[in-house]
C-alpha cells in the first residue's frame, strides 16, 4: 500500500525529511506496526522512534491511536505531543 | 464559527466586535488572548518558532469548537492561531465567544483553549540564551484538557 508519511517538530528533525512517499509491507496492519517498521530502516528513524510511546500519530488530519488500522489512509502523520495554544 | 491560521497580527478588539455587530442577542463577549513571554521556568526566551500541520491544524480546531457549540448555547465563536517566529509581546493565539448569558461564554473559551493546547496540532520552538529548545508538553495542560471529558471519552483518551 502506497502512503504518504508526514513528520513534524522534533520527529521531522530526527528524520531530516518533512514527508515522503512509502510502499508499506503487506503484513502491516496498525499504526503501531508503521512505527515498528520505520524505526527499523536506519538510524534517523530509529532515533525519532526511540520511545514510541510519546509520538503521536494522524491518519487523514485526525489523531488515532497506535492500534488503530492503517488500511485505506491516504497520509499518515507523526509527531511529538502538542504545544499549541 | 471563523477559524484562522496566519503569520500576521490579530486586532482582539476588532474581532470581538465582529463577533456582535449588527446583533441584539447576544449578552456576552469572552475574548481571551495567549501572548509570548519572555521567560519559561527560570530561563530566558527571546522568541518563539511555532510550527503547525496545516489542513489538520483548521480541521482540529473546527472540530473542537463544533463540539464547543454542541455543549453551550453560543452565539459566534472566532479562534486565530498565528504560526511562524513570535517575540515576547506578541500575540499567539485568539479564542472569542458569545453568548446570551456569560457563563456560556466564559466556559466555551477556556474549554477551547485547554484543548487547543492539547490537540491542535502545533508545536513551539524556544530560542533561549543557550540555544533553541522544542517546548515540552505540560502534564497540567493535559489534567486541564481531561476535565472536559465526558466518561466515554476518558476510555478513548487513554
Amino acid at each position: 500500500m502506497s502512503v504518504t508519511l508526514r513528520y513534524f517538530a522534533w520527529v521531522r528533525e530526527r528524520i531530516g525529511k518533512t514527508d515522503e512517499v512509502v510502499d508499506l509491507p503487506a503484513d502491516i496492519r496498525t499504526v503501531g506496526d508503521v512505527v515498528a517498521w520505520l524505526a527499523g530502516r536506519g538510524e534517523e528513524y530509529a532515533h525519532a522512534f526511540a520511545n514510541p510511546k510519546v509520538v503521536r500519530a494522524a491518519i487523514d488530519r485526525a489523531h488515532v491511536r497506535a492500534d488503530t488500522a492503517v488500511a485505506g489512509a491516504r497520509e499518515i502523520a507523526f509527531f511529538p505531543p502538542m504545544t499549541g495554544g | 464559527m471563523t477559524v484562522r491560521l496566519q503569520r500576521e497580527d490579530f486586532d482582539v478588539a476588532a474581532e470581538a466586535a465582529a463577533l456582535s455587530r449588527g446583533r441584539t442577542d447576544i449578552g456576552a463577549v469572552v475574548t481571551f488572548t495567549g501572548i509570548c513571554r519572555d521567560h519559561e521556568a527560570g530561563h530566558g526566551v527571546s522568541a518563539l518558532i511555532l510550527e503547525h500541520y496545516p489542513g489538520m491544524a483548521e480541521e482540529e480546531i473546527a472540530r473542537h469548537v463544533a463540539e464547543a457549540e454542541k455543549r453551550w448555547p453560543l452565539l459566534g465563536v472566532t479562534v486565530i492561531h498565528r504560526y511562524g517566529r513570535l517575540v515576547p509581546g506578541d500575540n499567539i493565539v485568539l479564542v472569542v465567544t458569545a453568548s446570551t448569558h456569560r457563563a456560556a461564554a466564559f466556559e466555551a473559551a477556556e474549554f477551547l483553549m485547554d484543548y487547543l493546547k492539547t490537540r491542535a496540532p502545533f508545536w513551539k520552538q524556544e530560542e533561549r540564551p543557550q540555544g533553541t529548545a522544542w517546548v515540552e508538553a505540560k502534564e497540567a495542560d493535559d489534567t486541564a484538557a481531561g476535565r472536559w471529558d465526558r466518561p466515554s471519552e476518558r476510555d478513548a483518551a487513554e
